[in-house]
């Protein structure tokens, strides 16, 4: 090119830097492990510590009475998987269907809330987190209230037959709806959604409207557009909604303690009672880890498939 | 439709008392256009004029309030856009961001069907030089490299008309030069009509066939660039396309094709064919000169002028050397602030501020219009979007490559 600069008015930065900038810079380089500190600090006391606790408590034995001892005692996972995997793969299967329902329920929700809602968009979002307002117990509570054998939603259910339907499929028996998988599942669900809705609204909510116009302009309908455009766009969206409803929802035992009856216990009921009830220690912690590889090994392979790190 | 189109097949366009309020607020007046098929057609305009409401009428991005849109002869009003033989280069392009350059291309053959698409976008992308880059991501690449990405997608469908959305406006100034030619090549290759929307009346003047000024919601004019900047018809346009004098002046008389014009004791001469307003002796009417065909001399000099000349006296404010000229600002007695722009061939070096000096130049270089008008109509809106328009955004990624 032929326009020219005018000269930087500093001469070229010396080879060899001066001490006192020296002692600048390296105070610089430790600021982020300083800002860390706090958080490391945190995770170590709350989750290293009782991670290792724990770890070690898994492989002990002995009783209450005698006291437990470390022995490198490896079966406990072994009897543990064996007597519990029911509850594992109930777990999951419960918890893999509310994710389901919550993705179903939570995306229209936030698509409408992200693009059509207009100025009660505020409001709307404040309607999601509200049921937050009250404790997790006492809304769970209230779903023994809504299911109730004699309450409204269920002799409504009766009269329109719907109860023999899913009868039929097992997730209901005869009259009731509480104490039933139907019910557990229900609970799930409502419990987690605000999980799903949030993070679908903030990847929907960050699409440029324009690439809806723009998608239109190249001969798409708004369905097509929806498909190919709004949907990729929003997965990161998705699988963040979806991991943060699985995993506390699989873990979760207060709905199926509440809502549903012996034949629904999830494995987070038998840790709570292994550790509180039966007082085996060993077998709760072998169980909470086989729960956390469980749920580590379904959550990369997860990851893997959605293949979000393509994303942008 | 209750009406009948009854646009000629040769009109790739034409808009019918198409109009668009929001509320109160008419953001664009009822508009009738016609654009022929294969023209680079400009809608200029500062920003707010209603340019970017007519366009997205037309891609069917806005339901008009009033009137139709016919694009080949066919009434498209009622339309969805998907359904519509037009394409947008929207202002921030507007990729697909988790597509590559590839598959933004391929998007609008896709969703009509097409399975092979290789050939062509191959070729495509080869009209506009990013033959190496379809496996990149929008995200990976320059402004300019996108903007050429985002005509690709649009130009690849063959629309009847292409719309261009300030297609440039996002590129700093040398980068948006070498776009505007390419534009007008591809253009000229491809021979689809493009409908461009700019603010920028050089811009607009560069690569435009045919420009149409907007101004509030309204078409002030019509025509080719160099007609429009030789005869604005609307002080607007005068001081919108480039500089203008606007000399208020009072008629003395008519004689032959001729009106004498009295201005501060000054008589000027305005040809009666340049003149769009209606004189009466005695009436009052804007003569306007365009900086550069006005002459600059000392006043010592100023017997050299030739007889029959426009004259006036003055003295220089100021000047600032641009190169290829000088710019100097003359306080007159007719007008506190004219501007002249001497070419730099010979300069004398007495032309400094504080001088006095007599302008001149040919009668025939004179437009005279209207003085009902508001001088100073389109100055701030120049003003306005000179400091809007983004400068060095783009550099960097720019100079990367």
């Amino acid at each position: 090119m032929t326009a020219a600069t005018a000269p930087p008015p500093t001469s070229p930065a010396p080879a060899t830097v001066p001490a006192a900038p020296r002692r600048a810079a390296g105070r610089r380089r430790l600021t982020p492990y300083l800002l860390l500190l706090a958080g490391v600090a945190w995770l170590l006391v709350f989750f290293v510590a009782p991670m290792v606790y724990q770890a070690s408590t898994s492989v002990q034995t002995g009783s209450l009475d005698e006291g437990f001892k470390v022995t490198w005692h490896v079966a406990t996972y072994w009897d543990a998987l064996r007597e519990y995997w029911p509850h594992f793969l109930r777990s999951l299967l419960y918890s893999g269907i509310a994710t389901a329902a919550c993705l179903a329920i939570g995306y229209p929700l936030a698509y409408t809330i992200a693009f059509r809602a207009g100025r009660w968009r505020n409001v709307v979002l404040v309607l999601v987190i509200a049921p937050f307002f009250t404790s997790f117990l006492i809304r769970t509570l209230a779903w023994e209230t809504i299911l109730a054998d004699q309450g409204p939603v269920v002799s409504f259910l009766n009269t329109v037959h719907v109860l023999d339907v899913t009868s039929w499929l097992h997730i209901t028996q005869g009259d009731r709806v509480l104490a039933t998988p139907l019910a557990v599942v229900c609970g799930l669900t409502y419990n987690f959604l605000p999980f799903m809705i949030l993070p679908l609204y903030t990847s929907l909510e960050r699409i440029d409207g324009r690439l809806h116009e723009a998608s239109g302009d190249l001969y798409a309908t708004p369905f097509t557009t929806f498909r190919k455009v709004t949907f990729p766009l929003s997965l990161p969206g998705v699988v963040a909604g979806t991991l943060l409803t699985f995993i506390p929802a699989s873990g979760d035992y207060i709905n199926a303690e509440l809502l549903g009856s012996t034949n629904q216990k999830m494995i987070g009921n038998v840790i709570q009672s292994q550790f509180l009830r039966v007082l085996d220690y060993p077998t709760a912690a072998a169980l909470s880890f086989i729960l956390m590889a469980a749920i580590l090994a379904i959550v990369t392979v997860y990851i893997r498939r959605a293949g979000t790190e393509e994303l942008v | 439709m209750t009406t009948e189109p009854t646009a000629a097949p040769g009109d790739a366009v034409r808009l019918s008392a198409l109009s668009k309020t929001y509320g109160s607020f008419t953001a664009v007046h009822p508009l009738d256009l016609t654009v022929p098929a294969g023209s680079f057609f400009a809608l200029l305009g500062a920003s707010g004029c209603g340019k970017t409401t007519t366009l997205r009428m037309i891609a069917g991005l806005e339901d008009p309030t009033t009137g139709s849109v016919a694009l080949g002869g066919k009434d498209v009003t009622a339309l969805p856009p998907y359904k519509r033989p037009v394409n947008t280069v929207f202002q921030n392009y507007a990729l697909f961001p988790h597509l590559d350059v590839y598959e933004n291309v391929a998007f609008g053959l896709r969703r009509r069907g097409i399975k092979s698409v290789k050939q062509q976008v191959g070729d495509m992308l080869d009209l506009v030089q990013l033959g190496g880059m379809a496996r990149r991501k929008p995200h990976q690449l320059s402004g300019g490299q996108q903007q050429r990405v985002a005509v690709a997608r649009a130009l690849i469908n063959k629309p009847e008309v292409l719309l261009l959305d300030e297609p440039l406006g996002a590129l700093d100034l040398k980068l948006r030069r070498q776009m505007q030619l390419e534009l007008k090549r591809i253009q000229t290759e491809v021979g689809i009509t493009f409908i461009h929307v700019t603010h920028d009346q050089e811009e607009a003047m560069t690569m435009a066939d045919t420009v149409a000024v907007m101004n509030a919601g309204r078409v002030e004019q019509l025509g080719a660039p160099a007609d429009l900047y030789e005869n604005p018809g609307s002080t607007f346009v005068a001081n919108f396309l480039g500089t203008s004098n606007l000399i208020e002046a009072e008629v003395t008389g008519t004689s032959g094709g001729d009106i004498q014009l009295v201005a501060a004791g000054q008589r000027l001469t305005l040809p009666a064919a340049r003149c769009g307003a209606e004189v009466t002796t005695g009436g009052r009417v804007l003569a306007g000169v365009r900086p550069e065909k006005i002459a600059l001399v000392h006043r010592d000099d100023e017997d050299a002028i030739a007889e029959g000349r426009n004259r006036v006296p003055g003295r220089i404010v100021d000047s600032s050397f641009i190169g290829v000229s000088t710019q100097y600002v003359i306080d007159s007695p007719v007008c506190p602030e004219l501007e002249v722009f001497v070419p730099n061939v010979e300069r004398d070096g007495r032309l400094v501020p504080g001088a006095p000096v007599v302008l001149h130049w040919n009668p025939a270089h004179t437009f005279g219009l209207d003085a009902a008008q508001d001088i100073d109509a389109g100055l701030d809106a120049d003003a306005v979007e000179a400091a809007l328009s983004p400068d060095g955004a783009g550099t960097a990624a720019e100079a990367a490559v």
